[in-house]
């Protein structure tokens, strides 16, 4: 935990810290799929598996935040595939919220990203976590949220 | 016009109270501190009397349906054959932003529809105590007395008439449905709906760069001192154990750090999204000033730019965080 609070804002290589919410079902299997076809994709993130996207609460989001995560991604299986037939319907509705939010008080749009990837989609996959990462070093090291203890 | 708007609503209390429709009258009464009235509580006739209404009854009563011990026999871990013998017919006097709150509780099964009934009053808007102070420069106020568009404000030494539009709340100079959605009897005149836009306010932060609106909202929170009376004003923050006060886990640090603070107002006005009727009982409640406002607007105008809802106003919707639509925009995700 503390090694996520103060980021190396001074070193020159300094590379981002991302946690990535994958749902069980799709993302996560998306993200293995990736791994089995060797697909090259950015080591920054670090992944959460949860049971579907609708288990995520918003709260979350907000703690990676707080505890210096520089990047948060949270995907999901496409509308109309949910394992659990809805549970990212109602996801989207949370999401659409929390994002909004997030970006009225001032955090940048890039930090906190979402995605639909499907168990057969490793490239997509690739090509999501590379947009996080580069979209999360243009913007820096997170600064706002973060605790200060 | 004032006190007949106050003889009528003593008028209906006492009816409904002898003819036993309710058991108990939710309603203001006269605080001992000027520019303040408290709610009261009324289970006998004689003391219907000590009602009033005017410009100073500011807490959203719909918050007693939910936090008071009329509200303990709903409790789920109570016998339920005890419950209903408890059950209590309760009445209770509703402004505009009441009745929304009152709706937004039966929607969500709080309450029971069959056990209220709304007497539902005409608000032309209420006190905002920071306004009068910051404009009378924080002098002790002693009497007041409300004309057409004025308020006479008397002290040991002055006397000063103050311009109504003024000295109101901002969330009644932007309402935008100042009368009860909802009501069993109505008292005094349906007020007319010409009112301001209601996020005219916003649109001046709404185009501050991402940096500047971060540091407006570093200045406002870090006013908080993390007393909770935003919560408990609040009609519907009625769960029985706030996540803020979880320990296992432990989601919220207890200091007033910054981010902690400002992730529970967060996560609160996310927990309210779609059902916060904008009644601005948070912001009153706030003895530091913290302006959340923006936060909750924010909130209800996306709710109803996205899924066409605004909360408080029908029996017969859905909340929209509860339900879906399968052509929900989603030109955010990926």
């Amino acid at each position: 935990m503390s090694e996520h609070r103060k980021p190396n804002t001074e070193h020159r290589n300094w590379q981002p810290k991302i946690i990535a919410f994958l749902c069980n079902w799709c993302s996560y299997a998306g993200a293995d799929l990736a791994g089995v076809s060797r697909i090259q994709y950015p080591p920054n993130i670090r992944v959460i598996r949860v049971p579907c996207s609708g288990r995520i609460n918003p709260i979350f989001v907000l703690k990676c935040l707080q505890n210096g995560f520089d990047g948060v991604l949270v995907s999901g299986c496409y509308p109309g595939d949910c394992h659990y037939i809805s549970g990212n319907y109602y996801a989207r509705r949370k999401f659409a919220i929390l994002k909004t939010l997030l970006e009225f008080i001032g955090i940048e749009p890039g930090r906190v990203q979402f995605s639909w990837v499907s168990a057969g989609e490793g490239e997509k996959f690739a090509q999501v976590v590379k947009k996080v990462t580069d979209d999360v070093k243009k913007l820096g090291p997170a600064k706002r949220f973060v605790k200060r203890v | 016009m004032m006190r007949s708007l106050e003889n009528e609503l003593k008028e209906c209390a006492r009816k409904l109270l002898t003819e036993k429709k309710v058991d108990l009258i939710i309603g203001y009464s006269k605080s001992p501190l000027p520019l303040r009235s408290t709610p009261c509580f009324i289970r006998e006739e004689k003391d219907v009397d000590s009602l009033i209404f005017d410009l100073t009854c500011s807490n959203n009563l719909a918050t007693y349906l939910q936090k008071s011990k009329c509200a303990e026999h709903r409790k789920p871990n109570t016998d339920p054959t005890v419950r209903m013998e408890n059950r209590c017919k309760i009445g209770i006097i509703a402004k505009a932003c009441d009745a929304r709150s009152i709706v937004q509780l039966i929607l969500e099964k709080q309450v029971k529809k069959e056990d209220i009934t709304v007497i539902g009053i005409a608000c032309t808007g209420i006190l905002d105590l920071k306004k009068v102070s910051d404009r009378l420069n924080g002098k002790e106020i002693l009497n007041y007395n409300p004309q057409d568009d004025e308020v006479l404000f008397e002290g040991k030494d002055f006397k000063k008439a103050l311009k109504l539009s003024d000295i109101l709340c901002d969330s009644c100079k932007t309402c935008l449905n100042p009368d009860p959605s909802v009501y069993d009897s109505f008292i005094g005149e349906p007020v007319s709906g010409a009112k301001t836009e209601k996020q005219e306010p916003m649109t001046e932060l709404e185009n501050l760069s991402f940096g500047e609106r971060w540091e407006y909202f570093e200045h406002e929170i870090s006013k908080c001192i993390r007393c909770y009376a935003c919560r408990n004003a609040c009609p519907l923050c009625y769960c029985e154990e706030c996540v803020v006060d979880r320990t296992n886990p432990q989601w919220f640090g207890k200091s007033t750090e910054f981010s902690d603070t400002f992730t529970f107002h967060i996560t609160r006005m996310l927990d309210t999204a779609g059902r916060c009727v904008g009644c601005g009982a948070c912001i009153r409640a706030c003895p530091t000033h913290v302006d959340l406002a923006p936060l909750g607007i924010k909130i209800e105008k996306e709710i109803k730019e996205r899924f066409g809802y605004t909360a408080g106003l029908s029996l017969d919707a859905t909340p929209p965080m509860a339900t879906f639509n399968e052509d929900d925009k989603e030109e955010f995700i990926m």
